[in-house]
């Protein structure tokens, strides 16, 4: 078994805001092009033009519909990766030490060199956020690309996830959780971030920003006749309005009456 | 074991080289970062694609298929030399020749076409992005037979914009993402400008803007959307008007906006007996009259000083003329607007609607704000600020692909006018080359001569039934039928109607079929099954009906087997292209930008850009255009065209980086006093967008960022680039004069008549005011009750090419997705199948059920169905076995009404294909084998991909 750092000195992590992500699958496929040709083996597809095309995947996007007690059906789009917990089970449970934390940022990576293609830490993590590369027999995760976050090979505003960096919609936010004052934390409490799963006990450091409240239009205008009091009924009514307003305002700006 | 951790190496070697150059995987055309390594061979190769933090269009993000453009360019589907038919078509037997012998192959079919029936060729090109230049060939061929995909995608979308405002969404415009407080997206099929629809959603997000949807379907955008309107399919338009409705029936309008800016105040003939009833008074210049407030005169409208009046009449030589906005009130105050009558039929409760059109006023009027911004109008007034009305709109192609389409995009213009939001601050915002009026376009040219290029542009914009393409007896010019009776203001030509056409020798026969990146076998056509058997069929003779096709792509598509010579393309990294301004470039509204594509690598197989290989079909016929007075041949390739190409002295298909005009003492780059665009070729051109990134920008000064159709600043400015020649203003079209002219005329009036079966459709549709008309009982609604719609995963939409590695596990086959309502009636449950029957036939297909979605309609997503044996797909590809496409349900005709009559299953405006009329019943079905109808698989020229990738570049 594998112990954990007794602290880390920062807490990395994503903020993913799911009142923006609009289901695209940028991030999924940004991460699957850096990760196969970066960090350790690349990630394999299996069977990738045939009939059951299986590829290593280290960020998924899965969509739910909810369904409220009153009003129309909703649809969430819930990109999943990684969340590099505080209480990481997937890192306690390796019997070789491959899976570790680390304890400069908390990052939670998989030292393929030792990793033994057991899969026991891909049983412990409850998120379902490791994947066991079939051509290399190694497990892969979301490296929250350890390879690019510190690389001065490239320009400083680079060097982020390169989910971050690609999601059009803004939705994925990189930083650290263990200073108040950066953007994630800030998000965090600003927008209630949540923990998924928090009964798991693993204190993921990832934070879920929830949707906002949908469909609500028609209870902010309830009683909407004030914003749309009649001036006629009838066209020439209108017409006779139009003569009156347009000799009123001449010049003015028009339309708040 | 306690806490170790090995040390990493946090600075790792990224890439050899960063090539800067345009994605292609869809119609956006972002800035990318090509990483290349060095491989195996020493060749170098594309390890990693990301965006380009400098681009305009995308600011460094990048989608799905953008970042796996790498499993595009190593595709097992690519083509790899040019290829002869040698088995019957459809059979997928070919033989590899050589470029010398396909190009000569090409030549010895065309060359008699052009020296005695240049319309015998038919070139159409699919999801073209060089059509300035593609044109440019076939006017220069003689040929009238040319378009792109518009026809069948979106015309209506484009061309009610373009008559109405000079300009509409995607390409044309964009919201004013930096200011708006309420942006309501219109459709199905959320694609167009997709990743700065994106980024823009996002930005208006964070700082707590309101979205609303209105979408049958509650995917995408609308599942981010604060409010999302379940529309029932092809209602938007009767939603829009009651919108329209309630805002004017509380006067809650912009009248100073519509006074000044549109042709609201213009003055229309109101006597019913004139021969020029409904027409606008005009004075002999042309220009629109309009009475001014300040002199109660009749004044042309654009006159110095004038203050054009919303309401005053005019009488003259005993004809009452009325002002557009009369006829306004009384069309769209009438009750049958209400939104108490339109609430059943659009399925949206009249408190709901009534809600919206609040909150759009609310936004509008009172949440205006000034921007401390002085302009001056083209009547030379000044104005010390610019006023904010934060409401902005965007539609997607769902409420266009209806035969009501074009009304209803008129109407959604007509929303957002009389809102006064357009070309104002948090509005709506054109890019350039727009705004730019039906007017300033070109009209459609189709007079062919043998041995000569064709007498104009093909496309355009008519104004009237003198501009039709009609022959001398009245019978189509155009094989396509494209500006007709059958459909007026085709803009974009009928890439649909192509094949039919030519099948059915209506109008006419002919030779030969050229076709570039349009999979007609498959997801192209509608009545594919159709489509296939007249691609194959032979006359008495034994000949192909068809007798020729020649077809360009990179990949294996299903289109490959039914032609006769495949010319094979490069993938978009192995390239020249240009984005440009001649074309639909990649402007933002605050500043104008085209870019290239540019070899970033080479290719490995024997494939030459199809631009290039039209340059060299050019120079062994010696086409006019291409060779000069000396009988030479002006360019040797694309990029040679990109640089030295002139349309007009000075303008080419590059407005960066030109040398100085003759005498004008300034440079080509952007700076204060030279905004670019005009100027001689430079031989440099290339490595300096190479430099820049791949990209040209030039910003429009702050004081014509907005008002643009009638700011001096920004009309002077767009002189200064070569967007016009001179300062264009003009009014916005409520009110769409050409619409009336083609109304008179069924009324009887006016030498070009229509056909009598044609006049009351003309007599009924073409108001020039925005109308809602129903086309369920074209598309037998009452038998068939249930609407069947499509649309790309947003991981897919627009992209051409092969089933993607990547992309193809996210979206691998696709179900029907049935609402709740349905899946009870039917007993289903997920994973099971139904038959669903159109008038035009059925298809039986897996189901799965989703929630979020207008209780009548049904849906799939688009063109994940693949033919077995194309893409180099396995034959038990998902696509291939449970993918399915419903194009096997819908008919480029209409059902038979019983009068003998073949009805074009089209907008009877513009011609736009009616995919989204498509009406279905559905019944549960025992599982077949595989999805139906099933097709027998097709030769591959390719072969089948590899077991397994592991696709890494560096060690």
């Amino acid at each position: 078994m594998t112990l954990l750092p007794e602290k880390t000195d920062r807490k990395l992590g994503l903020v993913i805001d799911l009142d923006t992500c609009v289901g695209c699958h940028a991030c999924v496929i940004s991460c699957k092009g850096w990760n196969t040709e970066n960090y350790g083996a690349p990630l394999s597809d299996q069977d990738p033009y045939g009939a059951d095309p299986t590829g290593t995947f280290l960020n998924r996007v899965h969509s739910y519909e909810v369904q409220p007690e009153e009003g129309a059906a909703q649809l969430i789009h819930f990109p999943k990766s990684c969340l590099h917990c505080e209480d990481a089970p997937c890192v306690t449970v390796c019997p070789t030490g491959a899976s570790y934390k680390r304890a400069e940022d908390g990052i939670v990576l998989v030292n393929e060199a030792d990793c033994i293609g057991c899969g026991l830490c891909a049983w412990a993590c409850p998120y379902g956020a490791r994947e066991m590369d079939s051509a290399e027999k190694v497990m892969k995760k979301c490296t929250l690309c350890v390879d690019r976050i510190y690389n001065e090979n490239l320009p400083e505003e680079d060097r982020e996830p390169a989910c971050v960096r690609t999601c059009p919609a803004g939705a994925r936010h990189f930083g650290d959780f263990a200073d108040p004052s950066s953007n994630v934390s800030k998000l965090t409490a600003e927008r209630g971030g949540m923990d998924l799963m928090p009964e798991q006990g693993t204190k993921p450091v990832n934070k879920y920003l929830p949707p906002r409240p949908k469909d609500t239009l028609e209870m902010k205008v309830s009683g909407a006749p004030p914003l749309l009091t009649p001036i006629a009924e009838e066209p020439k009514g209108f017409l006779g309005w139009l003569d009156r307003t347009l000799g009123q305002i001449d010049g003015n700006k028009t339309g708040g009456r | 074991m306690a806490h170790r951790q090995p040390k990493l190496d946090l600075s790792p070697h990224v890439s050899d080289e960063v090539r800067k150059t345009t994605c292609y995987m869809c119609a956006c055309r972002c800035g990318i970062n090509v990483h290349l390594k060095d491989g195996p061979d020493g060749k170098k190769q594309v390890a990693y694609i990301e965006g380009n933090r400098d681009h305009p269009v995308n600011k460094g993000v990048l989608c799905a298929k953008g970042s796996a453009g790498i499993m595009q360019v190593n595709a097992p589907s690519r083509l790899r030399a040019p290829l002869k038919r040698v088995g019957p078509r459809g059979s997928g037997e070919f033989e590899e020749i050589s470029w010398d012998e396909a190009l000569d192959l090409a030549v010895s079919w065309l060359e008699p076409l052009r020296k005695t029936n240049p319309e015998k060729l038919a070139f159409f090109t699919g999801r073209d992005q060089s059509q300035s230049f593609t044109s440019f060939w076939a006017q220069n061929f003689g040929t009238p037979n040319y378009a792109a995909h518009g026809g069948f995608c979106s015309v209506n979308m484009a061309a009610a914009g373009i008559y109405t405002m000079g300009g509409a969404f995607w390409e044309f415009g964009q919201p004013d993402w930096d200011y708006t407080k309420l942006f309501m997206l219109f459709g199905v099929a959320e694609d167009h400008d997709s990743n700065p629809i994106k980024m823009g959603i996002g930005r208006i997000k964070a700082r707590g803007a309101r979205v609303i949807g209105v979408n049958p379907i509650r995917t995408g955008y609308n599942a981010v959307a604060d409010d999302w309107v379940g529309i029932t399919p092809g209602t938007d338009g009767l939603f829009i008007l009651s919108l329209i409705h309630a805002l004017m029936k509380a006067g809650r309008i912009d009248l100073d906006y519509l006074a000044r800016f549109t042709n609201a105040p213009c003055l229309v003939n109101a006597d019913t007996k004139s021969s020029e009833y409904g027409l606008l008074l005009r004075d002999e210049k042309g220009k629109s009259l309009v009475i001014d407030r300040e002199t109660g005169k009749l004044t042309p409208f654009d006159q110095k000083g004038v203050r054009p009046d919303l309401s005053a009449t005019y009488r003259h030589a005993g004809l009452t003329h009325r002002p557009v906005f009369h006829l306004m009130a009384e069309k769209y105050l009438d009750p049958q607007y209400a939104p108490e009558a339109v609430a059943e039929r659009c399925g949206i409760p009249a408190a709901r609607i009534r809600a919206i059109a609040a909150e759009l006023a609310r936004v509008a009027f009172d949440e205006a704000f000034e921007l401390d911004r002085a302009w001056t109008d083209f009547r030379g007034e000044t104005h010390k600020t610019m006023t904010g009305r934060p409401v902005s709109f965007h539609a997607m192609r769902g409420i266009s692909a209806h035969a009501n389409g074009f009304q209803t995009c008129r109407a959604l213009h007509v929303l957002q006018i009389i809102l006064g939001t357009v070309e104002v601050p948090g509005g709506f915002r054109f890019k350039p080359p727009y705004p730019k009026p039906a007017e300033a376009h070109p009209k459609p040219h189709c007079h062919a001569t043998p041995d000569g290029p064709l007498d104009g542009p093909h496309l355009g914009f008519v104004h009237g039934p003198d501009d039709l393409a009609l022959r001398d007896d009245g019978s189509a010019a155009r094989i396509d039928k494209a500006f007709t009776w059958e459909n007026p203001m085709s803009a974009h030509g009928l890439m649909h109607m192509v094949i039919s056409n030519a099948y059915a020798g209506d109008p006419y026969k002919i030779d030969t079929l050229f076709m570039y990146m349009a999979n007609m076998s498959w997801n192209s056509s509608m009545n594919t099954r159709g489509v296939i058997d007249m691609l194959t069929d032979r006359d008495d003779k034994g000949d192909y009906v068809i007798p020729h096709i020649i077809y360009s792509d990179a990949y294996s598509s299903e289109m490959v087997g039914y032609a006769d010579l495949i010319l094979p393309d490069t993938t978009y990294l192995e390239r020249h292209d240009c984005i440009s301004l001649l074309d639909r470039p990649i402007c933002e509204a605050d500043a104008a930008a085209d870019a290239i594509r540019w070899p970033v690598i080479e290719p490995d197989r024997d494939v030459r850009g199809f631009q290039t290989v039209l340059i060299q079909l050019a120079n062994k016929m010696k086409l006019p255009g291409f060779t000069d007075a000396d009988g030479h041949a002006k360019y040797t390739d694309y990029a040679d065209y990109i640089v030295n190409h002139q349309r007009k002295p000075g303008i080419g298909p590059l407005a960066g980086w030109r040398k100085p005009p003759e005498g004008s003492g300034v440079g080509g780059t952007s700076s204060d006093d030279n905004v670019g665009g005009r100027g001689s070729p430079n031989p440099e051109q290339l490595d300096k967008y190479v430099e820049n990134g791949g990209f040209w920008t030039s910003h429009i000064p702050d004081a014509a960022q907005y008002y643009k159709p009638w700011n001096a600043a920004y009309q002077d400015w767009a002189v200064k680039l070569g967007l016009y020649d001179s300062p264009q203003p003009y009014l916005f079209n409520l009110y769409v004069e050409p619409l009336r002219r083609f109304q008179l005329a069924a009324e009887g009036h006016g030498q070009r008549q229509p056909p009598d079966h044609l006049r009351d459709r003309i007599k009924a549709y073409f108001d020039p005011l925005p109308i809602w008309y129903d086309t369920e009982g074209d598309n037998k609604g009452e038998e068939f009750p249930i609407t069947a719609l499509t649309q790309r995963p947003m991981a897919m939409y627009h992209s051409w090419g092969t089933q993607n590695a990547w992309l193809r596990q996210l979206h691998g086959h696709n179900p029907l997705y049935l609402p709740t309502n349905l899946m009870r009636e039917n007993d289903l449950e997920d994973g099971d199948w139904v038959r669903v029957t159109s008038p035009h036939g059925e298809i039986t297909v897996p189901v799965m059920h989703m929630a979020a979605l207008n209780a009548n309609t049904v849906w799939t997503w688009n063109a994940i169905g693949k033919r077995k044996g194309a893409w180099a797909l396995e034959t038990d590809a998902p696509e291939a076995t449970r993918g399915f496409l419903l194009n096997h349900l819908i008919h480029e005709l209409l059902p038979p009404k019983g009068d003998g009559l073949r009805w074009a299953n089209s907008d009877p405006i513009t011609g736009q294909a009616a995919w989204f009329d498509l009406k279905v019943r559905l019944e549960k079905a025992h599982a077949p084998a595989e999805a139906q109808p099933a097709f027998p698989p097709i030769a591959s020229p390719v072969g089948t991909g590899p077991k397994s990738l592991t696709w890494k570049i560096g060690s």
